[in-house]
């Protein structure tokens, strides 16, 4: 029996053998699955390849803040536009949750029993029902506001009903370009006064006021430049004419309802992140650097904080890929992103399927690659360098 | 000499309840601030939450003692100033959240299904128990006998999956996926790991595709897309193309998982198991994936628990689950409005659930001291 077989216990025909049997059977699935989709398609009349993307869409998006969206516009606009309310909600809803879920969860650990108690709570309760259902009771509180006749009014200026947020539009005027130029230039040059000042130090032990210069070249040199150029920004506020308002900035009750609960849920898990984050950090690096004589906030801000955002960092990089994947749930309460918009609509009104969510996906893997390779940049750069 | 060898008592202010407080509620004065303003707080807040939920809310009967048959009925429409929650909604429509639509003649089969299930996760959930063993049988078999009594078969009728709804979907779409996904992902990590270059690339671009695209995309793949694939006469059934997506998607997640308990495995297990002349499956099968799984089981509960919520999102697609009862009920004329009950009940249905799975695998991960967590979600 061995001596028949004995080929078949070679270790290396054996690896052949199994690959080339795997790799032929995925091909004629693969053959298979073709052959009839496209005998499906042709039986259903329906056309393959791209060029649907260029035909009028033939529906309006109610919330398309970048782009300006006629019902006559292609479908490849539809896209544009959900890629872009993808990245907005998503990109919005990363930075407010960073920020609630450092605060929870460093309040988490607090040493008020009660405080650190209702944020145990707060965090039970987001983290274990299902997200979808929560941006379903955000909507439908925010639908449930009083109607646009009796909006609710802040300060004169903003006013909130069941149809959004209506703010003042800034309109930027000829000289306010040189304005944000002077702060893109302001930010570069404190970030190279950032690295200069930590060589110093460095090698001479001289200590420089990088915060507030920083401040001094983000904020002052900017608005000096802002009053000299005679103010050119001015605001459209928004007018009550007719049944609804006119003019002036209006966030819709679906961009709101998403941005509330993406970031509310996520920081649930962004605070156990970082409360397990500072805990891991050893007790004795605490009473180290408070026996050296370093301040309190030195203490969190030099040794605990750089330590613990090594163990934060990669699990926080999931968070990040799972609220953008989560921003897909938009869906429920109408909000036109990527998987409404184009996945959705574009979808039902071309019949489109393969193509579509070909596209989709492709999309939502670009971005997940794309969010994963910046921090994992930035995670190679908190990590312990070994000298 | 006997004074000083005597123990003093610590002072009264750091011992018992009263330094229990000074500790961790009035350590110094912002302390203290903090805890009178979150008390302040609470009292704004709890008994008002506390009236509108127990106190003033309708159960059954509005407060004029009538049987609530619909939202003009309750108190809090009837009389908006007094009035708390109605809850009779949840009542009257308790049987459409934990069945859907199936008839009422064959209701007993779900009922069934359920204590079976309880039975079947007993010896799963429970090592220590007596005669784990022929439980486990049953828990081997109860898929197939779920299968025939949910579905019809076997002498009892048939019952389309499109009158299934609420909680039994919830059940059905949650364990069928962990139930499938588990098998599938310890194939998939182990095709990742594997020497075999063509099986890991293929194993390791399934699971990052998976995982890099949302669930809903999945989801319209499972009703949009697989029609299209299969050959004419097999017609497939919402429910089965629905948890063909759900399953995809577990299983890539529950690979993660268990391929991080593969790699805690030390290589001397692999080395050790060689030289006794062990085949790659013994080796495997004997060694290596009862450590392995042993300590990936807490990990694997958070992504279950993950699963469980996730399974909310087949209402997008058509499904009636749990979540979609709710909507539907709120669609109803005769509940209008009442949309913080619905969703309330249905979060404290889940919330019931996905934190008692969030407790079990803490009291796991003590158990099991290994401490390992892959951030899943």
């Amino acid at each position: 029996m061995r001596s028949k077989l004995g080929f078949f216990s070679d270790e290396k025909f054996r690896s052949i053998f199994f690959q080339t049997l795997v790799v032929g059977l995925f091909a004629l699935g693969l053959f298979f699955v073709i052959n009839t989709t496209s005998y499906n398609l042709e039986k259903r009349n329906i056309a393959t390849g791209w060029s649907f993307l260029n035909n009028p869409a033939g529906f309006d998006i109610s919330f398309s803040p970048f782009l300006e969206f006629k019902s006559t516009d292609t479908h490849l606009k539809v896209y544009f536009v959900g890629v872009l309310n993808t990245l907005l909600v998503s990109v919005t809803g990363c930075i407010a949750a960073t920020i609630l879920g450092f605060i929870l969860g460093i309040v988490r650990l607090s040493s008020n029993w009660l405080l650190s108690r209702l944020v145990y709570i707060y965090v039970e309760f987001s983290r274990n029902v299902p997200l979808l259902l929560q941006i379903i009771l955000w909507y439908s509180i925010l639908i449930q506001l009083p109607r646009v006749k009796q909006s609710l009014q802040i300060l004169d200026v903003f006013y909130i009903s069941n149809r959004g947020l209506y703010s003042p539009r800034p309109i930027f005027e000829s000289g306010f370009s040189y304005v944000s130029i002077a702060i893109v230039l302001a930010l570069i040059s404190s970030f190279l006064i950032k690295r200069w000042a930590k060589k110093r130090q460095d090698t001479t032990g001289q200590q420089f006021p990088v915060f507030s210069s920083s401040i001094g070249l983000i904020f002052v040199i900017p608005l000096i430049l802002f009053f000299i150029l005679g103010s050119p920004l001015s605001f459209e506020h928004p007018e009550m004419k007719g049944f609804n308002f006119k003019g002036g900035l209006v966030i819709r009750p679906e961009f709101i309802a998403m941005f509330l609960a993406l970031s509310i849920y996520t920081a649930a898990f962004i605070s156990e992140i970082v409360r397990a984050g500072i805990m891991s950090v050893s007790k004795g690096q605490r009473e180290a650097s408070a026996a050296i004589g370093l301040k309190q906030t030195w203490i969190m801000r030099l040794i605990i904080i750089p330590q613990a955002l090594r163990v934060i960092v990669p699990p926080l990089t999931s968070q990040y890929l799972n609220l953008t994947k989560n921003s897909s749930l938009g869906i429920a309460v109408g909000y036109a992103d990527l998987v409404h918009g184009f996945g959705g609509i574009s979808l039902n009104q071309t019949g489109q399927a393969i193509e579509c969510m070909a596209i989709v996906m492709a999309t939502y893997l670009s971005i997940s690659l794309t969010i994963s390779f910046f921090m994992n940049i930035y995670n190679r750069s908190i990590q312990f360098k070994e000298k | 000499m006997n004074e000083i060898n005597q123990v003093r008592k610590p002072p009264v202010a750091t011992t018992g309840i009263i330094g229990w407080f000074r500790i961790n509620l009035f350590f110094n004065w912002t302390n203290s601030l903090i805890t009178l303003f979150v008390i302040y707080c609470l009292y704004q807040f709890i008994p008002w939450i506390l009236d509108w939920t127990i106190f003033s809310a309708d159960f059954k009967y509005n407060y004029l003692g009538e049987q609530i048959t619909n939202q003009e009925m309750c108190s809090r429409n009837l009389d908006p100033e007094n009035g708390g929650a109605c809850w009779a909604v949840i009542y009257v429509r308790f049987y459409q959240f934990i069945y859907g639509f199936y008839p009422k003649v064959e209701v007993w089969r779900v009922n069934v299904a359920y204590v079976m299930l309880a039975v079947a996760l007993l010896p799963l959930l429970y090592t220590q128990l007596p005669y784990r063993k022929y439980f486990l049988y049953f828990t081997y078999i109860f898929p197939v006998i779920a299968y025939f009594l949910l579905n019809g078969g076997l002498g009892f009728t048939e019952v389309s999956t499109n009158k299934w709804g609420g909680l039994l979907v919830t059940l059905v779409l949650g364990c069928t996926g962990i139930a499938l996904a588990f098998p599938i992902g310890i194939m998939l990590a182990l095709g990742r790991r594997s020497k075999l270059p063509v099986i890991s690339m293929m194993c390791t671009l399934f699971i990052e595709f998976i995982r890099g695209v949302p669930l809903i995309t999945l989801l319209f793949f499972g009703m949009v897309m697989l029609p299209l694939f299969l050959p004419e006469g097999i017609d497939m059934d919402g429910l089965v193309r629905v948890l063909v997506a759900v399953t995809l998607f577990q299983s890539a997640y529950m690979a993660e998982v268990i391929r991080g308990g593969l790699q805690a495995i030390p290589p001397g297990q692999y080395e050790a198991a060689k030289s006794l002349g062990m085949s790659y499956w013994r080796m495997n099968l004997l060694i290596v994936l009862p450590q392995a799984i042993r300590i990936s089981i807490p990990p694997i509960v958070n992504t279950s628990i993950g699963l469980f919520k996730d399974t909310t999102l087949v209402i997008i697609v058509g499904i009636l689950d749990l979540l979609g009862i709710g909507r539907g009920t709120l669609a109803d004329t005769n509940w209008l409005g009442l949309s913080y009950e619905i969703y309330f009940f249905v979060s404290l249905v889940f919330f019931i659930f996905t934190f008692g799975m969030s407790r079990y695998s803490l009291y796991l991960e003590k158990k099991l001291k290994t401490g390992i967590n892959m951030g899943a979600d």
